[in-house]
């Protein structure tokens, strides 16, 4: 990840931005005290608190490693290092859509590359990247544990099972 | 053999989440009974029954619990181990997703009989949102009526349950893996030992469970170990999901008797392979699993038979391929799954799955050198047993397997540059690469 992309905002040169400090709204404020109760040490509440970060931004960018840090006195680097280990926390922006295909073994062969490939072609857009419109993130993904229902893709937080390209395209329809 | 209904029960009955629905079946009588016997004796009973541990490696569940020692100095945990992610596994998230109660039932006896502490963890992978609802949800009714926090049904047992979310990795699975995720670290493994018994989260004795094994258990406290050990065979007992998937008519999650034979579960069950097409090859216990021949199959799918036959059950995952699959294709996908999820703490799983992915693309696209198939042979020799968990050993299993099985149908792409005529591209090889 760690590459000098224009696009990458965690590239060596570019530092959290101190004139943005990012804080939690009240409703997820109060879910990160929950979330506070119920492990216990602060170290164990990362996971969580990043999810909990990513659904109120969208992503994971620099400030909120250094936010979340310094909410449960952990290094960023602790923090980053976490962050880029797991794959669904988003090291940076994400379309309003982010459609996640599956093309493990099961969706495969079931002709999951087509959906991958047709929906690449049809967003023009290259894969693991966001249109220029910022409403779709197109994605192919490891196994979703969906394989009765292959081929599968993660609309967001929804699967979307028997996948085909025709049901692509209808569902695309509906995600203004 | 027919299919049975046991775990599978409540499932497709309306509303089967909800706990009212849950208790009209019979549901959270099993705590009720648990509460009124010894710990010892709840492990007993489960040891009685000869489970074994329905995530992939079959250990005895009982026996796992009473490996926790007695006044260890700090508390004990109890896991829940449902970050199902094996490709071909779907097992797990039918019962969180359906029947919740059952593994919120079963993991109150679990607790109870290992003497945890009053909190524990239900580790779902990130993917599975909506089970992750599903589950919060049961577990407010399960508390609003007194089948989870202090003193449960007057007993003086505390108990309470957490869903840890993962955040997309596979060897979260792992259950060092899983401890070190639920600590808030990255999923990378421990050296064993200390094993989890001894030594497991937050420094304290822990069990880990896969959500099968959990949900089995208020089974077996209502009907007793003889019940459970009726449905198949000794040591390998108990009613089973099986996960099908692949190149068949009708997959799906099915419930079995352990030991249903793997040939009428694909021909007669799953309705036979799609569009009639030959049978190629079987994994089937999840991607780890050596593939088994069209002649091989007709064996009972439980533990140690399929051990016998050069595979493993692991986790269920059975996944049928037919002759339009190539195989190198398949294999290769596999690999780039395994080198993916590579925790990359260990340097002969870390450098070794993406060699094996490398090399696989290479023959897939006409450029394999003769050697390759040796090649694939000698570097699984070199990251099976010399990893620090068990990931190499499950990324070398199809690679070997396969390479022994299929060796002219790898020859083939060596020589002619190609697959074999009568398969299918299921992926673009000229496709651009991912920008991440």
């Amino acid at each position: 990840m760690a590459d000098l992309h224009p696009d990458n905002p965690y590239a060596p040169d570019r530092f959290p931005d101190a004139s943005k400090p990012v804080a939690f709204p009240p409703e997820a404020k109060k879910k990160f005290d929950y979330i506070l109760t119920r492990y216990p040490t602060k170290e164990a509440c990362l996971l969580p608190t990043l999810h909990l970060a990513q659904e109120v931004w969208g992503w994971i960018s620099p400030e909120t490693v250094l936010y979340v840090g310094g909410l449960l006195d952990l290094s960023p680097a602790t923090v980053f290092g976490v962050v880029s280990f797991y794959n669904m926390y988003n090291q940076k922006p994400v379309g309003k859509y982010h459609l996640q295909v599956c093309t493990n073994l099961s969706c495969m062969v079931r002709r999951a590359y087509d959906i991958y490939d047709h929906l690449c072609e049809r967003l023009d857009v290259n894969p693991g990247a966001t249109t220029k419109d910022g409403r779709y993130t197109v994605v192919e993904v490891e196994c979703l544990g969906s394989c009765g229902t292959a081929p599968v893709v993660q609309v967001n937080n929804d699967y979307h099972e028997n996948m085909d390209v025709s049901k692509m395209d209808a569902l695309l329809a509906e995600l203004k | 053999m027919e299919p049975i209904k046991i775990l599978t029960a409540n499932i497709d009955k309306p509303n089967s989440t909800s706990i009212d629905v849950y208790i009209d079946g019979g549901g959270y009588k099993a705590i009720e009974t648990a509460l009124k016997m010894k710990p010892e004796e709840v492990t007993q009973l489960v040891k009685d029954s000869e489970m074994r541990g329905r995530g992939g490696a079959g250990f005895p569940t009982g026996m796992k619990w009473s490996f926790v020692p007695k006044n260890a100095p700090k508390p004990t945990w109890l896991l829940c181990n449902a970050d199902e992610s094996e490709p071909g596994t779907f097992k797990d998230r039918v019962i969180m997703e359906k029947d919740p109660h059952l593994l919120i039932e079963g993991m109150i006896i679990a607790g109870y009989a290992i003497g945890s502490n009053p909190m524990s963890y239900i580790y779902i992978r990130g993917e599975f949102y909506y089970g992750a609802t599903v589950l919060d949800k049961a577990l407010d009714e399960a508390r609003a009526k007194g089948f989870l926090g202090k003193n449960i049904l007057g007993s003086g047992f505390d108990f309470d349950i957490t869903v840890a979310r993962g955040a997309g990795a596979y060897i979260c699975g792992e259950e060092t893996g899983l401890i070190e995720s639920v600590e808030g670290h990255r999923g990378q493994p421990r050296v064993k030992p200390p094993f989890p018994a001894v030594i497991g989260v937050f420094g304290g004795p822990t069990v880990v469970n896969n959500v099968e094994t959990l949900a089995c258990v208020p089974l077996i406290v209502n009907k007793g170990a003889d019940w459970f050990k009726s449905f198949g065979s000794p040591k390998n007992t108990g009613p089973k999901l099986y996960c099908v998937s692949g190149c068949v008519r009708k997959p799906g999650v099915y419930e079995f008797p352990m030991g249903i034979n793997l040939k009428e579960l694909i021909y007669d069950h799953c309705g036979g392979i799609l569009g009639d097409r030959k049978l190629k090859a079987v994994i089937p216990g999840g991607a780890s699993a050596p593939m088994l021949l069209p002649d091989e199959i007709d064996l009972p799918l439980n533990f140690d038979a399929v051990m016998k036959a050069g595979s493993m059950l692991g986790s269920a995952g059975i996944i049928v391929l037919d002759d339009s699959v190539c195989i190198v294709d398949a294999v290769w996908r596999l690999s780039k799954f395994f080198a993916h999820e590579s925790c990359g703490q260990c340097t002969p799983c870390r450098e070794g799955t993406n060699w094996l992915e490398s090399v696989l693309d290479r023959i897939e696209r006409g450029e394999g050198r003769k050697q390759d198939a040796d090649l694939l042979l000698s570097m699984s020799d070199n990251i099976g047993g010399k990893s620090l968990c068990a990931l190499g050993d499950a990324a070398i299993g199809p690679v070997i397997s396969s390479v022994k099985k299929f060796r002219d149908e790898y020859l083939h792409h060596i020589e002619h540059k190609s697959c074999l005529p009568e398969t299918v591209r299921y992926r673009r090889l000229d496709a651009p690469v991912a920008a991440h």
